[in-house]
C-alpha cells in the first residue's frame, strides 16, 4: 500500500502542475513584456503620434480613438442588451420562443470575431455606407460582437432579484413596467454594470473584426468625430510587431501592450469594486 | 389600470421585444451576407475548385482559389493547440474540483480566467517576440514564423475554456457516486479516473469541442506568429511545424489589409472563407451544445 500512496501524491502533483503551467508561462511572458516596456512608457509615448522613428513614436491618436469607440460601444450595446435581457427574463418566461431565442444568443456568442468583421463590412460599410474604418463603423461592429455577453450577464443580474420584491411591488398596485423600472432594475444595476464593463474590456482588445471593416493600421492625428478613421490600440500593436526595426518589436509594441493591459485591468478592477460595493449596500 | 397606462405598458413590451429580436436579425444578417457574397464568388470559381484546390493565390497572378492550404494550416494550429489545452485543461479541472480547497480555488480560478482575457494580438506578440526565439535554442531549424509557437499560445489561451466547462461537469457528478467508490476501497486517483471522469464524460467532451472551435476561429495570434504563407502542410511531418503556414483566418486578415476592391474575386473569396469558417464553428458548437445537454439531464 505504500507504493499506492506515492502514486496518489504524484497524480495530485500532476494536476496541480497542469493548473499552474499556463498561469506561470503567462506571468513569465508578462514580466518580459513589462521589462522591455519600462524604458519606453513615458509622457512622450502617451502624447505623441506614431512615427517611423522609434524615439518619437507614441500612441496618442490610438488612445483617443479607442476611448471614443468604447463610449460608443457602451451607448449602443447597453440599452439593446439590457432591453433584450428584461424581455427574456420578465416577459418571456418559460416559453418555447424564449428557448429558441436563447439558443440563438449562445450561438452568436460562439461566432468567431472575424466573422463579425465580415458582418460589419457587409452591413455597415457596404450597405449603410458608414465610412470604412470609421469609429462609428468599428463601434457598431463591436457592439454586435459583445451583445450576446451583455444580454447573458444582464439576464443573470435580473434573475438574481428575488421574486418577493416583484410581488411586493405588484401587490401595491404597480404595473409590470413600473415594477421593472422601480424595483427590478435598481437592484440589478450593479450586476448589469459589472457584466457591461467586463464585456467592454474584452471589446477593447479585439483586432480582427476591425481589420475587416478597414480600420487604419496607423493614423497620425487624433480622430475628431465619430466619422473619422481610427487605429485601435491593438491595431497599432499589430503594426509594430510587423516592423523591421528591432525597437518596434522589443520596445514600442511591449509599451503599447502594457498600456492596453493597464486599461483592461483598471476596467476589471472597477467591475469588481462595483460588484462588491453594491452587494454590501443591497444585501446588508 | 386606465387605458393610457395600458398603451404605455404594451408599447414598452414591444420595444423590449424588438431589442430581443435584434439578435435574430444579427444571425440572419450574418448568414445573408456570407451566403450572398459567397454565391457570387462561386459563380466564378466552382466549389470543386475552391474546396479541392491546392493553391491559394487570390491576389497574385495566376489567381488560384484553392482553400486546402488554408485548411491544412488551420488544422495544424487546431491539433497543436488541442494537444496542449486538452490535457492541461482537464487536469486543471480535476485539481480545481477534487483537490483544491475553496480558498485556493477562489484564487486559482480567476487567475486561470485571465489567460482567456488577454487580447489575442498580445498572444501573437508573445509567440513571435519571446517563444520563437526561446524555442530556437531547442529547434535550430525553426523559422521566425512557424506553426509550433502559434499552436503553443493558442493552446494556452484556450485552457480556461476546457478547464471551466470540464469543472462544471465534474462538479455535477453526485457525491454518492464517489462515496460508493471509496466504500469499495478505491483511493482518490482511482475514484477520479474510473468513476468521476467517466460520469462527467459528455460535459468534458463538450468542453474539448468548444475549445477546438475557438482555436479554429482564432485570428490575431496565428496571423502574427504563424505568418502568412499559404502552403499545403503535412501535419504528420515534424519539419512542417517549424515553418510558416497560413490559416483561414490569417488569409482573411491578409485580404482585409490589402486594398482589394469590392467587386474583385479576391474580395468575394473573403466571404467564401468566412462562410466555411462559420459553418465549421457552428457545427462544432451545435454538437457541443447537444453533448452538454446530455450530461445535464442525467443528474438533474
Amino acid at each position: 500500500m505504500k507504493g499506492d500512496g506515492w502514486k496518489e501524491k504524484m497524480f495530485m502533483a500532476l494536476t496541480l502542475v497542469a493548473t499552474l503551467a499556463g498561469i506561470t508561462i503567462l506571468s513569465a511572458l508578462l514580466a518580459l513584456t513589462f521589462y522591455e516596456a519600462v524604458n519606453w512608457i513615458d509622457v512622450q509615448f502617451l502624447t505623441s503620434p506614431p512615427s517611423r522613428f522609434p524615439d518619437r513614436a507614441g500612441i496618442y491618436p490610438s488612445i483617443v480613438g479607442t476611448i471614443m469607440s468604447m463610449i460608443l460601444v457602451g451607448v449602443f450595446s447597453v440599452p439593446l442588451g439590457v432591453g433584450a435581457a428584461i424581455y427574456l427574463e420578465e416577459y418571456g418566461r418559460r416559453s418555447r420562443f424564449k428557448q429558441i431565442l436563447e439558443i440563438n444568443i449562445s450561438n452568436l456568442a460562439a461566432v468567431p470575431s472575424i466573422v463579425y468583421g465580415l458582418l460589419g463590412l457587409g452591413l455597415f460599410v457596404s450597405t449603410l455606407h458608414i465610412g470604412a474604418g470609421s469609429i462609428l463603423a468599428g463601434s457598431l461592429t463591436l457592439s454586435l460582437l459583445i451583445l450576446p455577453t451583455v444580454i447573458v450577464s444582464s439576464q443573470e443580474a435580473i434573475r438574481a432579484v428575488p421574486d418577493s420584491l416583484r410581488e411586493a411591488s405588484i401587490g401595491l398596485g404597480a404595473s409590470k413596467w413600473q415594477t421593472i423600472r422601480n424595483v427590478v432594475l435598481p437592484s440589478s444595476i450593479p450586476g448589469i454594470l459589472t457584466g457591461v464593463i467586463l464585456s467592454l474590456s474584452r471589446a477593447i482588445g479585439e483586432t480582427a473584426p476591425l481589420i475587416m471593416i478597414g480600420a487604419a493600421t496607423t493614423i497620425f492625428t487624433a480622430p475628431k468625430s465619430i466619422f473619422s478613421t481610427y487605429s485601435p490600440l491593438p491595431m497599432q500593436i499589430f503594426m509594430w510587431t510587423d516592423m523591421p526595426k528591432e525597437e518596434f518589436l522589443h520596445g514600442l509594441a511591449p509599451a503599447a501592450i502594457i498600456v492596453l493591459l493597464a486599461i483592461m485591468l483598471s476596467m476589471n478592477a472597477l467591475a469588481i469594486y462595483l460588484r462588491n460595493h453594491y452587494r454590501k449596500k443591497l444585501w446588508g | 389600470m386606465n387605458s393610457s397606462k395600458k398603451v404605455t405598458e404594451s408599447l414598452i413590451k414591444t420595444v423590449l421585444l424588438i431589442c430581443t429580436l435584434l439578435t435574430v436579425f444579427v444571425t440572419f444578417s450574418i448568414i445573408y451576407i456570407l451566403l450572398s457574397e459567397s454565391a457570387t464568388f462561386f459563380l466564378s470559381v466552382s466549389p470543386v475548385e475552391f474546396f479541392t484546390g491546392m493553391k491559394w493565390t487570390p491576389t497574385i497572378k495566376p489567381y488560384a482559389y484553392g482553400v486546402l492550404p488554408l485548411v491544412s494550416g488551420t488544422l495544424m494550429i487546431t491539433i497543436g493547440s488541442a494537444l496542449i489545452a486538452i490535457p492541461a485543461g482537464l487536469l486543471s479541472a480535476i485539481y480545481l474540483s477534487e483537490y483544491a480547497s475553496e480558498r485556493v480555488r477562489n484564487i486559482l480560478k480567476p487567475m486561470l480566467e485571465i489567460l482567456a482575457g488577454v487580447p489575442t494580438v498580445v498572444y501573437g506578440f508573445f509567440a513571435f517576440a519571446y517563444i520563437t526565439p526561446f524555442l530556437k535554442n531547442l529547434v535550430p531549424d525553426l523559422q521566425a514564423y512557424n506553426a509550433l509557437s502559434a499552436s503553443i499560445v493558442v493552446g494556452i489561451m484556450i485552457i480556461p475554456i476546457v478547464a471551466s466547462i470540464s469543472e462544471d461537469a465534474i462538479r455535477a457528478v453526485p457525491r454518492s457516486l464517489r462515496e460508493a467508490g471509496y466504500a469499495l476501497g478505491a483511493r482518490k486517483p482511482r475514484v477520479i479516473l474510473t468513476i468521476v471522469i467517466p460520469s462527467a464524460l459528455s460535459g468534458i467532451i463538450a468542453s474539448f469541442i468548444l475549445g477546438i472551435s475557438r482555436a479554429i476561429g482564432e485570428t490575431m495570434a496565428v496571423t502574427i506568429a504563424a505568418g502568412r504563407t499559404p502552403r499545403l502542410a503535412n501535419i504528420l511531418n515534424p519539419a512542417d511545424w517549424t515553418k510558416s503556414i497560413e490559416t483561414m483566418t490569417a488569409a482573411m486578415v491578409e485580404l482585409g489589409l490589402s486594398d482589394v476592391s469590392g467587386h474583385s474575386l479576391a474580395y468575394k473569396s473573403l466571404f467564401a472563407i468566412g462562410f466555411t469558417l462559420f459553418l465549421m464553428t457552428l457545427a462544432l458548437n451545435t454538437v457541443s451544445y447537444f453533448v452538454k445537454m446530455k450530461y445535464r439531464e442525467v443528474y438533474r
